[in-house]
């Protein structure tokens, strides 16, 4: 008897990942393994100061001292660490392009495929792009109209050679260097990402944008970014991720550090579909982030928008360290897990200052054999008088094979704060399916409009422009998990 | 227009319909009435294609075999059950669930879909002869809706749908003598020689505003009693007991 409890039909195929073609190109690596020379090459290649490179090594010699921290729900095999590559170019790429023509026509088909031109004739209204391939920032549009206003957005590599008194000064210094062991690798051996600095007073004037592709096999993507909203701006920044459909695990093990001074506002939204792996639970992007964003003047703010639909295991929580007076946080969370997907994710609000606010939503929505946790710290520190958080985790089970877990943590120092925290666990019923489509809905339409409104809080936080992408990728990660 | 021969329908082993047999021609209104437990909703999920009962016995609707048919495929046919009990879905604003459900209605009959605007249009219109104010269209489908509100969003999606044969169950409980007028009002103007009813009620007094037909009575999972709108008439006055043993 089909009815809605009996769920768990096959996932169509692996195949249905839209963004699971490799792009055939000639590529450098680097020798295979973890070693000081293979960061030596990768700083040359970058053609990094001596600064950066010393910065780098110091972290590879911490790193030798620091364990794989194994505390999280999704266990995974043990990594090799010398059986990855650390480095992948375009070998076209060499020498970098002078302009956005010079890019080899291959990779620009690749983004094209994923509807993301490069081209600034064929650009997205009002929206500047970077564009990382593997290991190195191929393209960044847009440059010329925002460096007229002093905002720079450029791959971090590039960061490194113009900008190194603002890069020595703020990287590491919300992530720090040997915070745990994979923010440690990445400063060891992170490739690129992209950097941004808004000037004080400047609201940037177009979203920023980076699309991260992995395309090499057996190649870790450690990717960096830094924004730092000075005094009184505002950016607003997006993030998007494909990987190709490969058996084997891939590591992506990034950093970010936001950091906003007094004023000034950075939204930051995530669409994650990196590859989830098959219906089997082959394959797929191990995806260990470590996001940290600091509030550091007063009366600034710092918001979080994650859609975290791909990946075989995603493993992250994106938080704000609440430095300033007056200061919010803001953490707005749609992860989605299907098949054998597993997600261990939330956030982190550390309360420093007076009267500081955190908001934390999370929807967790797992279907198939899927598992998704919640895992959240609120932390009120002594000096953070009349600091305020709300804290909603609600939960929907499609099918009766997966689970959900809400783990919240709170640490109050402070007599004087406010926490609120809510959690709810739903299913999708029976009735609600029937309901849709006595009215001509099929299944699939059905399942896909249910848990739009469930996570609606959340997808009205991005940006107009990938709300509707995003509504859309929301009913396809969940297709054929209802049969 | 639906041909309905000796259909039963049982849940795990419990036998709820017992052998039903109803014919209903184009354009005609059929009232059932019966008291609780007999079938009535039952026979209306039945009609539309829910999941879970194992059924036999025929259903021909307008030449097809409906019983091959999964839920959607009979709505975007024509069949539309108007819910005793319509569901919630929280976050999806009403306005959204009845453009998404017109529009895949409008596709599988190889029509154009209706952009935003022009499905404003329309849907304000509608809503407007129900006395149905357009802040509820932006409010989630049914969330916190009271009994009479569901109960007129059920018929306004009967006349954005245009169906040609409607269950409509128990829509009348619940409403107070105003709506009754209203719902009813809206279900004549969508009578039609093309368009056929089925109405299952409890009370005769619906069937004041709706002229049927013919009244059926079910009892155990059966009709066992077919007559004239008078029929209606001789059960207020003396109950179902005179057809039960
Ligand atoms: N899903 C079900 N599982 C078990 N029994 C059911 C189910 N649905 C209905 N029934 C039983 O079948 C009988 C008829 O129910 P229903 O069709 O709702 O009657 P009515 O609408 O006439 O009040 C009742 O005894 C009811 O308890
Ligand atoms: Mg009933």
């Amino acid at each position: 008897m089909s009815n809605g409890q009996e769920f768990i039909k096959n996932y169509k195929q692996g195949s249905d990942y839209a963004h699971g073609f490799v792009t055939d190109i000639e590529t450098i690596d680097v020798p295979k393994g973890l070693s000081k020379e293979v960061v030596h090459f990768i700083s040359k290649q970058k053609k990094e100061p001596q600064w950066m490179l010393n910065w780098r090594l110091k972290a590879f010699d911490r790193l030798q001292s620091m364990k794989e921290p194994d505390w999280q729900k999704p266990k995974y095999p043990k990594i090799n660490y010398q059986d990855l590559y650390y480095y992948s170019a375009p070998k076209s790429l060499t020498d970098q392009p002078k302009s956005l023509d010079d890019i080899d026509p291959e990779i620009r088909k690749t983004y094209e495929k994923l509807g993301i031109p490069l081209l600034e004739q064929k650009k997205l209204a009002g929206i500047a792009v970077d564009a990382v391939f593997d290991s190195v920032s191929v393209a960044t549009t847009f440059k010329d109209k925002l460096n007229e206003i002093g905002v720079i957005f450029c791959s971090i590599s590039e960061a490194t050679r113009e900008h190194p008194e603002l890069v020595q000064k703020y990287l590491g210094s919300v992530i720090p260097m040997s915070d745990h062991f994979f923010a440690t690798l990445n400063s060891a051996v992170f490739t690129d990402g992209s950097f941004v600095y808004i000037p004080p007073g400047v609201r940037c004037p177009m979203e920023l944008s980076t699309y991260f592709r992995i395309n090499a096999s057996n190649t870790g993507q450690f990717e960096r970014t830094l924004i730092i909203a000075d005094k009184g701006s505002y950016v607003s920044y997006l993030e998007g991720c494909t990987a190709p459909m490969r058996d084997e695990n891939q590591l992506h093990a990034a950093n970010v550090e936001l950091v906003a001074l007094d004023d000034a506002e950075i939204k930051y939204s995530t669409v994650q579909n990196w590859y989830p792996g098959d219906k089997e639970g082959n394959g797929g992007i191990y995806n260990f982030v470590t996001k940290r964003g600091a509030c550091r003047g007063k009366n600034s703010k710092i918001s979080w928008t994650q859609v975290e639909t791909g990946s075989a295991i995603t493993w992250k929580y994106p938080s704000c360290i609440l430095q300033g007076d007056n200061s919010q946080g803001e953490f707005y969370s749609v992860a989605i897990t299907n098949n054998y997907q597993k997600a261990d994710t939330g956030t982190k609000m550390i309360h420093l200052g007076k009267n500081t606010r955190s908001k934390i939503i999370s929807k967790g929505i797992s279907a198939g054999h899927a598992d998704n946790t919640y895992r959240g710290l609120v932390s009120i520190h002594p000096k953070a008088t009349g600091a305020k958080n709300y804290t909603q985790c609600d939960s929907l089970l499609v099918g009766n094979k997966c689970g959900a877990h809400t783990i919240p943590y709170i640490e109050n120092k402070n007599s004087t704060s406010e926490i609120e925290h809510e959690a709810t666990t739903s299913k999708i019923s029976d009735d609600q399916l029937f309901y849709c489509r006595q009215r001509g809905l099929n299944q699939e339409e059905s399942v896909s409009l249910i848990v739009n409104g469930f996570c609606k809080e959340v997808l009205q936080q991005l940006p107009m422009e990938f709300a509707v992408e995003a509504q859309k990728l929301v009913g396809i990660s969940l297709e054929g998990s209802v049969g | 227009m639906i041909d309905i021969k000796n259909l039963r329908a049982s849940v795990d082993d419990k036998e709820i319909l017992k052998g039903l047999n109803l014919k209903i021609g184009k354009g005609e209104v059929h009232a059932i009435m019966g008291p609780n437990g007999s079938g009535k909703s039952t026979l209306s999920y039945v009609l539309s294609g829910k999941e879970g009962y194992n059924v036999s016995g025929e259903i021909q609707f307008n030449k097809k075999n409906l019983l091959e048919l999964n839920a959607e495929e009979r709505a975007r046919e024509g069949i539309f059950l108007a819910f005793q009990y319509p569901i919630e879905i929280p976050g999806v604003f009403t306005n959204n669930f009845l453009r998404t459900s017109l529009n895949s209605v409008r596709k599988a009959n190889g029509k154009v879909e209706l952009n935003a605007i022009d499905f404003l249009k329309i849907i304000k219109e509608k809503a407007k002869e129900l006395n149905i104010g357009e802040e509820m269209l932006l409010r989630p489908l049914n969330v916190g809706f009271s009994g009479g509100e569901k109960k007129r969003n059920e018929i306004l999606q009967m006349s954005l749908l245009e169906p040609s044969f409607v269950v409509m169950d128990e829509t009348d409980s619940g409403l107070d003598i105003d709506a009754l007028k209203i719902v009813s009002n809206g279900v004549n103007s969508l009578r039609d020689p093309e368009r056929s009813f089925l109405i299952i009620t409890h009370y005769q007094r619906l069937l004041n505003y709706i002229k049927p037909d013919f009244v059926h009575v079910l009892s155990e999972g059966k009709i066992v009693k077919t007559g004239d709108w008078k029929l209606a008439l001789d059960l207020e006055d003396q109950g179902y007991g005179q057809f039960i043993n």
